[in-house]
């Protein structure tokens, strides 16, 4: 410490490992903690946990089908987290990636409905993004500009955009888009996205399309846009310290109502997983509870874009696992687990970091 | 180094020390707070520690009050080693701490959090007549003057400084640790609390004051620790030596304190009149409560000119400086900057024009605290260090590294999180940011506040040379002696408004303690 030129400036690389195990270790301990509580569970049931867990990773990772399931559900909460996570950033609780993922299915399929047939996927895609993000983003952004203009808190107003908005869409799916019978639209003719099956045949029959391509490009281009771009700079300064980030020349109020139009526009087009890469229509409640379990999937992933990812895909693998292990304990003992995953990250986060803090400067003091 | 050659006192004596701290370690991670430190502290005597910021005083007394267990060391309290032991078990054994930082619940009353934690109950409910009556006898005994019944949230600084006192008295502290406790007092408080430290000292309790205020060293304490980068450097007698010689202790080299040493550069302003680089006029500025916290303010700085705002803390200083920086707005008036009005302008924008501002809130709103080093050091100008909407971190790094040495910054470690740093770095990052850019008009309040003597020494020395490089420099300080070292021209903010202002030549402590403290004001 007493002379400057001692301590080197870490490089990238290590930088970046760090950041990395900062996202990954907190989420595997986590799990590890709930795979005990799973165990003490799953024995009170009368079971025994290795069957259960065999069944629960064979149903999800060990088949083919089983994974497609678990990357079709992680795709969609892939765009929730980061959606939810983007808030946090900036210091904004989103509560309403439930409807405003909705929001932007629904209108993906009303476009959907109205293109001719025959155009290419690649030529309407970005037609396609637009229109959800467009769908997400008014229900963000009205609730951004409520709390930027009047100071309403993001929370209610979420919360309650999510009944109104949902509502909305019931309404207008039943009174004018729907086909006979059903609470569904008619099929979109053009852009729809293949299945992951059309790669890889062995995924046959499971939901899961290249739209998790886009999932990824989404994670990707959220970590750019909060990490190395001037506005997220601004973004995080606002979400840790407002008084600073003003004092910073940040128009804090800006700030707000952009990051909640960004977060739901990024909730808005995880409706594409289900409207162009699963059933090809908007059909009402396609989401429930995607939206929610994103808020789960932000915080496993401490808001990092990378952890959202991989919380995702555990999020998606219990999710599926449920289903997978119903033969011998109720899913719901999965719900329970996911509930664990939550608190254990929630408490286990700080000691992690702690730990791997102390470790780092043991081995630093060692070479 | 020999810099501890002062009359030395001989640890221990006939009684059993009160505190005897020997080897104690304590790091965070990679920073080391304490480097085999100890402490030898006599029964009854007000004993002062003192360093620099980031020296290691307050880690020091957190191990002793129990709040950190030491990695290495042994602490003894009245002769029983007490290595390691909590909170709790310090408080039963009578070690109190104060913090910097008050931790007090602002809905309730006084006597309400004196009593919290260990409430005097009737049938399971709290007799407040009684608490009020526990903590009025406190008060009057000690002379820890406030009324028991008043909410928290009513006090002054000074008064919510006085609960914490009692609270820890409240407890059965015989051994009274305070840290920084003259940071937040105006003068006549300060002149209360020695009158109260006194008392207590007679009354048999330990008190140990960390400060890094010689001055005070040398009017209350009995006996000196200085600690310098983690470690003891020495033990003297107070009555056995100069703050000449403590500082020298607390840097490690010769110091010029403010206000002695090298006379002051009288300043060489042209008498044809320079256009002004900053000018107020008539600036009226609203405070939360719709009262005028800034009344009317006319003023002008011209290049290479210091203008110093003296006064009481809360006098409308605070809210003048925020509203010429664009970050409260004006009722009414005018703010110019190089004769360009500024007033409806952002704070981006009035930056632009060459506005730097270092803030007397470092922490909120100075610093992003969870940022790094580098990314704090273009806070604001994050626009300059981005291209097409990406930020330039090369840029940002090559920028980091030129200020980290250009201001000896420590740890010199770019990727350092602000909050990891010790007040006196903090500040020194704001000050790196906002002068070692380019500007025009420097809007400086409370730089030195919480700031070691060696920082105080570069920062005045910037200060300086910015007044000689042509910039024009509007200081506002809490403290009089950094106002008269720096200041041309010294107004006095009282009551939201200037009651006087004054050419360095006509200024002196006594004249300027008078018009802060209103009298003068109404009479002129």
């Amino acid at each position: 410490m007493t002379a400057p030129a001692a301590t080197v400036a870490p490089t990238r690389t290590r930088r970046l490992r760090e950041q990395f195990e900062e996202a990954v270790l907190p989420a595997v301990v986590a799990l590890l903690i709930a795979a005990l509580v799973g165990d003490v569970l799953i024995i009170t049931y009368g079971q025994s946990p290795g069957a259960v867990y065999r069944l629960l990773i064979e149903g999800t990772w060990g088949n083919a089908y089983g994974l497609g399931q678990v990357l079709y559900k992680a795709t969609t909460l892939t765009f929730t987290g980061l959606s939810v996570a983007i808030g946090l950033r900036a210091g904004l609780f989103n509560i309403g990636a439930e409807s405003q993922l909705a929001a932007g299915g629904f209108l993906a399929g009303v476009v959907g409905t109205l293109l001719p047939p025959g155009i290419p996927s690649l030529v309407v895609l970005p037609l396609f993004i637009v229109a959800a993000a467009a769908g997400g983003g008014i229900v963000g952004g009205a609730a951004g500009v409520l709390k930027s203009k009047w100071g309403a808190h993001e929370v209610i107003t979420t919360i309650m955009l999510n009944f109104i908005v949902l509502a909305l869409l019931n309404y207008l799916t039943v009174a004018h888009f729907k086909v006979f019978d059903t609470l569904h639209t008619a099929d979109i003719r053009s852009g729809t996205i293949a299945r992951l099956s059309a790669v890889v045949p062995a995924f046959h029959g499971s939901a899961a399309s290249l739209v998790l391509l886009l999932a990824l490009a989404a994670a990707a281009a959220a970590w750019w846009y909060l990490f190395r771009s001037r506005a997220g700079y601004e973004l995080r300064a606002a979400g840790l310290q407002p008084a600073a980030a003003e004092y910073g020349g940040v128009n804090v109020a800006t700030v707000w109502w952009k990051a909640m139009l960004i977060s739901g526009a990024v909730a808005g087009i995880g409706g594409l997983n289900f409207v162009l890469g699963y059933k090809h229509y908007y059909e009402d409640g396609f989401g429930t509870g995607a939206g929610f379990l994103g808020i789960a999937v932000a915080l496993v992933g401490r808001n990092n874009p990378v952890g959202v990812v991989l919380a995702a895909l555990l999020f998606g693998t219990l999710s599926q696992g449920g289903l997978a292990v119903n033969a011998l304990v109720p899913k719901q003992m999965v719900d329970v687990l996911q509930a664990v995953v939550i608190i254990a990250v929630a408490t286990s986060v700080p000691e992690v970091r702690g730990l791997l803090r102390s470790t780092r400067t043991r081995g630093a003091s060692d070479a | 180094m020999s810099a501890a050659s002062g009359p030395s006192v001989p640890p221990g004596g006939t009684a059993a020390p009160a505190v005897a701290m020997h080897g104690i370690d304590k790091s965070f991670g990679p920073v080391r707070a304490n480097r085999g430190a100890s402490l030898e502290v006599a029964p009854g005597e007000i004993h002062a520690l003192v360093g620099e910021n980031g020296a290691g005083k307050s880690t020091l007394m957190r191990v002793l009050s129990g709040m950190y267990a030491p990695d290495a060391g042994t602490i003894l309290v009245n002769g029983r080693d007490v290595t390691g032991w909590t909170t709790a078990r310090a408080i039963e054994a009578g070690v109190g701490m104060v913090h910097q930082h008050f931790m007090l619940v602002p809905t309730l009353t006084v006597a309400e959090n004196v009593v919290l934690g260990r409430e005097i109950t009737s049938a399971g409910r709290l007799d407040r007549a009684a608490a009020e009556r526990v903590v009025s006898d406190l008060s009057a005994g000690t002379g820890l003057v406030v009324a028991a019944n008043r909410r928290v949230s009513d006090l002054s600084v000074g008064e919510a400084q006085r609960v914490e006192i009692l609270k820890t008295l409240y407890r059965g502290a015989k051994i009274l640790i305070l840290d920084e406790p003259t940071a937040v007092l105006s003068p006549p408080e300060v002149d209360e609390l020695w009158r109260v430290l006194a008392r207590m000292r007679e009354a048999g309790d330990t008190i140990i004051l960390i400060t890094h205020k010689l001055d005070e060293v040398m009017e209350i304490s009995d006996t000196v620790t200085v600690m310098r980068q983690g470690q003891t450097v020495g033990r003297v007698a107070t009555r056995g030596t100069s703050p000449a010689q403590l500082a020298r202790m607390m840097v490690g080299r010769d110091v010029v304190l403010a206000g002695q040493g090298a006379p002051v550069p009288v300043p060489t302003v042209s008498t044809a009149v320079p256009r002004a680089a900053l000018a107020v006029r008539e600036l009226t500025v609203a405070d939360s409560r719709k009262a005028h916290a800034v009344d009317g303010v006319s003023f002008s700085v011209a290049p290479g000119e210091i203008f110093g705002i003296a006064g009481v803390e809360g006098n409308g200083q605070t809210e003048l400086i925020e509203a010429i920086a664009g970050l409260r707005p004006v009722a009414a008036g005018a703010v110019l900057l190089d004769a360009r009005d500024v007033t409806r302008q952002s704070v981006r924008e009035r930056s632009d024009a060459g506005l730097s501002h270092i803030p007397e809130d470092r922490q909120q709103r100075g610093l992003v605290l969870d940022y790094s080093i580098a990314e704090n050091l273009v806070l604001g100008q994050q626009h300059r260090y981005s291209r097409r909407g990406a930020l330039d971190e090369a840029r940002i790094a090559d920028n980091a590294r030129r200020q980290i040495a250009r201001f000896d910054i420590r740890p010199a470690d770019a990727s350092a999180p602000a909050r990891a740093l010790s007040g006196g770095n903090q500040q020194k990052v704001v000050v790196a940011r906002e002068m070692g850019r380019d500007f025009s008009v420097l809007l400086a309040s409370q730089p030195t506040r919480g700031v070691d003597v060696g920082a105080i020494e570069f920062i005045h020395a910037q200060l300086r040379d910015a007044r000689t490089a042509g910039k024009a420099v509007l200081l506002v300080s809490a403290d009089l002696t950094e106002v008269l070292a720096l200041s041309d021209r010294i107004a006095v903010m009282y009551g939201g408004r200037f009651a006087a202002v004054l050419p360095r030549s006509e200024a002196n402590e006594e004249v300027l303690g008078a018009y802060m403290t209103g009298a003068s004001g109404q009479a002129a």
